[in-house]
């Protein structure tokens, strides 16, 4: 019996997290997509609802109605599992996303390289999508994705490491509170920078949305999806994005953490304060996709190889040098 | 302790299968998708062990970014026939010899060192290992790593480099006749070399390109 009730508390506190998540999810498509409208001046989903907030729900439940179409051809059973790794594996990651000092579902020590593992497993949702298609473009697409967010990860993991010297700790909640004094954007702009564009390039997203280019590869991997399926890839891409800018706030932007430590400002529980850092770096994601025209393919590789690579390398070794010589490095 | 062991049979079982299916199962990309399998269930038995950051970075190399690779070139190389040829040929019979001589020699060491533990206990001191004490395993490896092993870490980290920088002077060829786009070019392109404005005569035309 005691087993049972702790898995019920745990069921309970996963459901608490993932409804919100999933809700939020759904919202921030239509942010995304009246952000973009705006840019071009145009007015984008404004019939359903109030300000159209219940677009996405409408656009979900149509996607809900429609026929799933498996090709003939295809790899059946990876052609199912592909939509459900992507959607999972984004989901997944949200268990270690501290929410306050206490508010989280896995306090874990290995906190930052669990988010760095998930999210570069969610390479393999796009891989076995595109493969198991048994389709031109979809496998194409697939394999531009596969080198493209390989390549990304790569500066990701230095960057992370950047982070990592000045907070002397893998656990989420030691790298915000490592915050408390100076938020790591502004000691570590540059990587904040090259975190930020490869977060774009490690979510798909324009200008370097290549996987999925709809002039050269109809709609990339997902070209052979239909109806619920092609939804849950939808939904695990902007899961991942909100994702990725949760731990742009965490890593830099002092996550939970209260801009101003004043009075009336550390009132205001922790996670409103994470929920607006992640709002205001999906609003500069959705920026960059009205503002900024697609990358060539040899440019986007040569960004991450030839340019992120070193930079934040060399990054590294500033940091480490300057922690060294002052004295600053975390023992603990 | 009966979930925990649910847990561990689960993920060796996992583990075990998946393994018999990377060489059992006929399609390449599928041996890659269950060696994955296979990496994420060990990884999962890293963490139940307590080698929690040797499980996330397993994670993170093995299956984010080696198994990646493989299913690339896999996928590129479209072995999926070829295999089929190797199993259904004569020529499988005399790759049979060495692969049992490889897994009888595996099969060797792995007996070797569990005979160790088992007989002489003092060899791994469980009580002093690094799950019995406070600090995380994480913190433990690195104060290991960067103090006591630091010059053995520093070869390993050479000899991966060495490897790298020769695959990469194996592979690479100078191909001529190719046509390289210079992105400082490009970028460094003003108005005045690529658009001309001309005062364009009737019935005379303009003449491009002389």
């Amino acid at each position: 019996m005691e087993y049972l009730s702790i898995v019920f508390q745990e069921v309970y506190k996963i459901l608490f997290l993932l409804v919100p998540v999933l809700v939020s999810v759904a919202m921030i498509v239509w942010l995304d997509r009246r952000v973009w409208a705006f840019v071009q001046k145009r007015q984008g989903p404004n019939v359903v609802g109030p300000f159209g907030l219940l677009q996405s729900l409408a656009d979900a439940l149509k996607y809900i109605f429609k026929e799933i179409i498996i090709p003939s051809s295809s790899n059946k059973v990876i052609f199912i599992l592909a939509p459900i790794v992507t959607m999972t594996l984004a989901l997944i990651a949200w268990a270690v996303i501290p929410f306050s000092a206490t508010q989280v579902l896995a306090d874990i020590n290995v906190g930052i390289l669990y988010l760095f593992a998930v999210s570069s497993l969610g390479v393999y949702g796009i891989i076995m999508g595109g493969w198991a298609s048994n389709s031109k473009y979809p496998f194409l697409g697939a394999i531009r994705s596969a080198a493209q967010m390989v390549s990304y990860e790569v500066s990701i993991g230095v960057i992370i490491i950047n982070v990592l010297l000045c907070v002397g700790s893998l656990n989420l909640n030691d790298i915000v509170i490592a915050q408390q004094n100076m938020w790591f954007v502004i000691p570590l702009f540059p990587m904040f920078v090259i975190f930020f564009i490869s977060a774009l390039a490690e979510t798909n997203r324009p200008p370097f949305d290549l996987p999925e280019a709809e002039a050269e590869l109809v709609a990339g991997y997902q070209t052979e999806y239909s109806g619920m399926m092609y939804a849950m890839f939808w939904l695990g891409e902007y899961a991942n994005i909100l994702l990725m800018c949760a731990m742009g706030a965490i890593l830099f932007l002092g996550g939970w953490m209260s801009p101003i430590d004043v009075y009336p400002f550390t009132l205001v529980p922790g996670a409103i304060w994470l929920i607006l850092k992640i709002l205001l770096l999906f609003i500069l994601f959705a920026l960059v996709k009205a503002i900024v025209p697609r990358y060539r393919y040899d440019q986007l590789m040569r960004l991450g190889w030839k340019v992120f690579l070193p930079l934040s390398l060399i990054w590294v070794v500033l940091t480490s040098s300057y922690l060294f010589y002052f004295n600053l490095l975390p023992v603990n | 302790m009966i979930a925990h062991a649910i847990f561990f049979y689960t993920f060796s079982i996992i583990a075990v299968v998946s393994a018999i299916m990377v060489t059992a199962s006929k399609n390449t990309v599928h041996s890659v998708f269950f060696l994955i399998l296979d990496f994420i269930s060990i990884s999962c038995l890293f963490i139940m062990i307590g080698a929690e950051f040797l499980g996330m970075i397993m994670l993170i190399v093995y299956v984010g970014a080696v198994a990646v690779l493989f299913l690339f070139v896999v996928m590129m190389l479209n072995v999926a026939q070829q295999k089929n040829q190797w199993f259904a040929g004569q020529q499988s019979s005399k790759h049979i010899p060495v692969g049992l001589i490889i897994s009888t020699l595996i099969f060797v060491e792995v007996i070797i060192v569990i005979g160790g533990w088992k007989y002489k206990p003092e060899i791994f001191d469980i009580n002093n290992s690094i799950a019995q004490t406070s600090i995380s395993n994480t913190h433990s490896l690195g104060q290991i790593l960067y103090t006591d092993y630091i010059h053995v870490f520093q070869i390993s980290g050479m000899i991966l480099l060495v490897a790298m920088v020769g695959a990469i002077v194996l592979t690479f060829r100078q191909r001529s006749g190719v046509k390289r786009q210079s992105y400082i070019k490009q970028i460094s392109r003003e108005r005045a070399e690529g658009v001309e404005v001309l005062e364009v005569q009737s019935n005379k035309g303009v003449k491009i390109d002389d």
